[in-house]
């Protein structure tokens, strides 16, 4: 068969996204339709950065998601004669395969489209995540620091600061080594991360309802038995039923990504606490003898969301970045895998021969980051609105 | 002023103190010492070997102990062998006897052996480290004057089509990281076979095979226009956007202050208004953003000097962490986080310097 031309593989790829295109198509068929009851969401689609945006940052989250029928082969399987194959090279006999290599071939012969489809769903398994975990770990502690000041605050920011004058790179050196894996050091630190969202979760709910002994047992036991169950499984990979399970080099890498994120999280947070602790509602509240995690979390926070969602939009881009410069340089991640940092670097030695295996999952990075960097930018100007 | 000082410094040896025993802690893992073990002396040797070889040259010494050692205030370790010789931290470095009790670390000048390179640490960082200060200072001539040019012509006239195209091209590039556009460089600019060299060169524009080259080794000894625009504009790059954002933001904020509208009402042209009332008040918080996103760049340039294979500081970084080069590693970390903290410590003191509205009491 003959080699497939740029607009023929252009059409191809967009049939094989055809699963994307419907789920995007409903996403913003109905969120347009309801725009006016949905809040801050709603209001995105009234800023034209803010959909680009958006729509980026959801078609590579359809992607991720549907990644299970897109893929034309698998991302791990060599096909001989197909190394570094030019995009839209024919398979030699199918035999029931796909019959084209849509964005060509790798040096060992993988199907690139595959892999920048599989790794799109390597990187959104972890950046929101991490993102996430580190804005819990930011807020658990940005907010007693600015509303209770004093000591706490000073060791508090003593200790950002420490991290935060780490060189990243350095840091990821020397917490992401193999070296690292023998010593109790990852599941020690992934013993007091992961510890951030349980805690979280309970001291919000146990601040709300600790008038209604009956409702706050059952929520906060829920709370605790799931979180429990989870840490179990993360952290010490103890989990009977499999669900929650993270490999060690997983864990290493979540950890020091984690780690990275957390203590920017929490300047921010602090910063907006100080300023937040000042206004009248807060001080209603502390007349109404309201506890200082009630005030934190259900009269400060709620008042600081508009900065902090900005900011995780940010992040979790700030994220993939960070992940993708592990896998530049090959830590923690297994040789095969396909998050696209890996095969970046994979990619990189034939860069000026078959530049294609480097610039699909290049292209693909960034474009993620830029549609996380534009929704993060049209969620501001409609906060700002306000 | 002078309190300020001497206690910002004073915490700054503080923070200093912590790191550099962090970084220590963590290149003095067990486990990366049995790797060392087995690269000085051979690959085959059993558990007992290596545990001896630790002890014999001075690792077996609570941690604490190495690094008041490394860092040279408590005296390096000695041993007497069997055979009557005597061994210690200084003795193997000074190769004399006498040496033996003295202090030898960081703050004697002596900053170990390296070896990945097979070299003192102190020749291989210094001759790295100029390196990459071409490199550094070709950034900073470049990234400057156009993230600022940028920002000020972004930030002068809020929300024109100007500002849209600028602040959206600052996002780009904020979202574009070292390994990312270094790859669209080369294979753009840099390859005979794919991009625009083979395109200029069949127009006979260009002479050469590439326009510019993928490899910035060659720059080690003669720094070109071709084999150093990539690497610069790599860096560059990545930490423009954010610096133009910034005087985006400081530049629109400062155009609605009452001074431009009185300035204008009087009728000052808006060009004068731009560089002479709006320009110094606007350029304060970009400066201390400029400096720490020095600290910011060596990840840049750890990332550029790799993908270039330019043997700069960062390089000399990647390979003394990826070959277990411990000494190495520990002073370029030393060097890094002096790094971080004298750019943080300007930055304040910049803003101070710049900002008269703030008191220091």
């Amino acid at each position: 068969m003959d080699p497939l031309g740029w607009p023929e593989i252009l059409i191809r790829i967009a049939q094989q996204l055809l699963p994307v295109w419907i789920a995007m198509v409903l996403t913003f068929a109905l969120s347009i339709r309801f725009r006016r009851r949905l809040g801050l969401y709603g209001k995105l689609f009234d800023s034209g950065v803010g959909m680009v945006g958006f729509a980026i940052v959801i078609f590579w989250l359809f992607t991720a998601l549907f990644a299970g029928w897109i893929v034309t082969h698998d991302a791990l399987s060599q096909v001989s004669q197909m190394r570094n194959a030019l995009p839209g090279a024919a398979l030699p006999n199918p035999d029931g395969r796909y019959p084209y290599y849509l964005f060509g071939g790798d040096a060992l012969a993988r199907d690139v489209f595959s892999r920048m489809v599989m790794g799109a769903r390597e990187v959104l398994r972890i950046a929101p995540f991490a993102a996430m975990i580190s804005f819990m770990i930011g807020i658990l502690l940005g907010l007693p620091a600015g509303y209770i000041g004093g000591r706490l605050d000073t060791g508090l920011t003593f200790l950002a600061n420490l991290v935060l004058a780490f060189p990243v790179i350095l840091l990821f050196f020397l917490l992401v080594a193999p070296e690292i894996q023998e010593t109790p050091l990852p599941l020690v630190m992934a013993g007091f991360l992961f510890l951030a969202p349980i805690l979280f979760v309970t001291i919000l709910l146990n601040s709300r309802f600790f008038t209604q002994p009956a409702k706050r047992n059952l929520y906060v036991g829920v709370v605790l038995a799931i979180g429990a169950w989870a840490y179990l499984g993360l952290v010490f990979g103890a989990d009977p039923t499999g669900i929650w399970a993270m490999s060690p080099n997983l864990l290493n890498v979540f950890v020091a990504v984690v780690f990275v994120n957390a203590p920017t999280v929490f300047r921010i947070v602090r910063g907006i606490t100080l300023d937040i602790k000042t206004r009248d509602y807060v001080a209603a509240a502390q007349t109404r003898g309201e506890g200082p995690w009630y005030i934190m979390l259900w009269e400060i926070l709620p008042n600081a969301r508009g900065p902090l969602i900005v900011d995780f939009c940010l992040r979790i881009g700030y994220t993939t970045i960070l992940l993708g410069t592990l896998g530049f340089f090959g830590l923690g991640v297994s040789p095969e895998s396909p998050d696209w940092g890996s095969t970046i670097n994979a990619g990189r030695r034939l860069l000026t021969v078959y530049p294609h295996p480097a610039l699909v999952p290049a292209l693909s990075l960034m474009s993620l980051v830029l549609g996380l960097n534009l929704l993060a930018d049209g969620l501001r100007e409609e906060s700002l609105k306000d | 002023m002078l309190l300020f000082l001497s206690r910002r410094i004073g915490m700054m040896l503080v923070t200093a103190l912590c790191l550099t025993f962090i970084v220590f802690a963590l290149t003095n893992l067990p486990a990366k010492l049995e790797t060392l073990a087995k690269t000085q002396a051979g690959s085959r040797m059993t558990e007992a070997e290596v545990a001896s070889w630790i002890e014999r040259n001075g690792y077996g010494s609570p941690m604490v102990q190495r690094y008041g050692e490394w860092l040279g205030v408590l005296p390096g370790w000695v041993r007497t062998e069997a055979d009557g010789t005597v061994r210690g931290r200084c003795v193997d470095r000074a190769g004399t006897p006498e040496a033996a009790g003295d202090r030898c670390g960081i703050l004697q000048g002596d900053w170990g052996f390296s070896t990945r390179f097979r070299e003192t640490v102190l020749n291989v960082l210094s001759a790295r480290l100029g390196a990459t200060g071409w490199l550094m200072m070709w950034v900073l001539i470049v990234m400057v004057p156009m993230s600022l040019i940028v920002g000020v012509l972004a930030g002068m006239r809020e929300g024109s089509r100007t500002d849209r195209t600028l602040s959206t091209l600052s996002i780009a590039t904020t979202a574009t990281p070292e390994y990312v556009s270094g790859v669209l460089f080369i294979a753009l600019l840099a390859s005979s076979t794919v991009g625009l060299s083979p395109l200029f060169v069949s127009w006979g524009w260009a002479t050469g095979p590439v326009l510019f080259q993928g490899n910035a080794r060659s720059a080690l000894d003669s720094l070109t226009f071709s084999n150093f625009t990539l690497p610069v504009l790599t860096v560059a790059l990545y930490g423009m956007g954010y610096i133009a954002r910034i005087t985006r933001a400081s530049m629109t904020e400062v155009m609605t202050q009452q001074y431009i509208r009185t300035a204008r009402l009087k009728g000052v042209a808006f060009g004068t208004i731009v560089m002479r009332h709006a320009l110094r008040n606007a350029l304060i918080a970009p400066f201390t953003v400029i400096m720490l996103q020095i600290p910011w760049l060596l990840n840049g340039v750890v990332i550029t000097e790799v993908l270039f294979s330019y043997p700069g500081f960062g390089w000399t970084l990647y390979e003394a962490a990826i070959n277990n080069d411990i000494e190495l590693l520990l002073a370029s970390s030393v060097v890094a986080v002096v790094v971080v903290l004298i750019t943080q410590l300007i930055s304040d003191l910049g803003y101070v310097w710049l900002n008269p509205r703030i008191r220091l009491s």
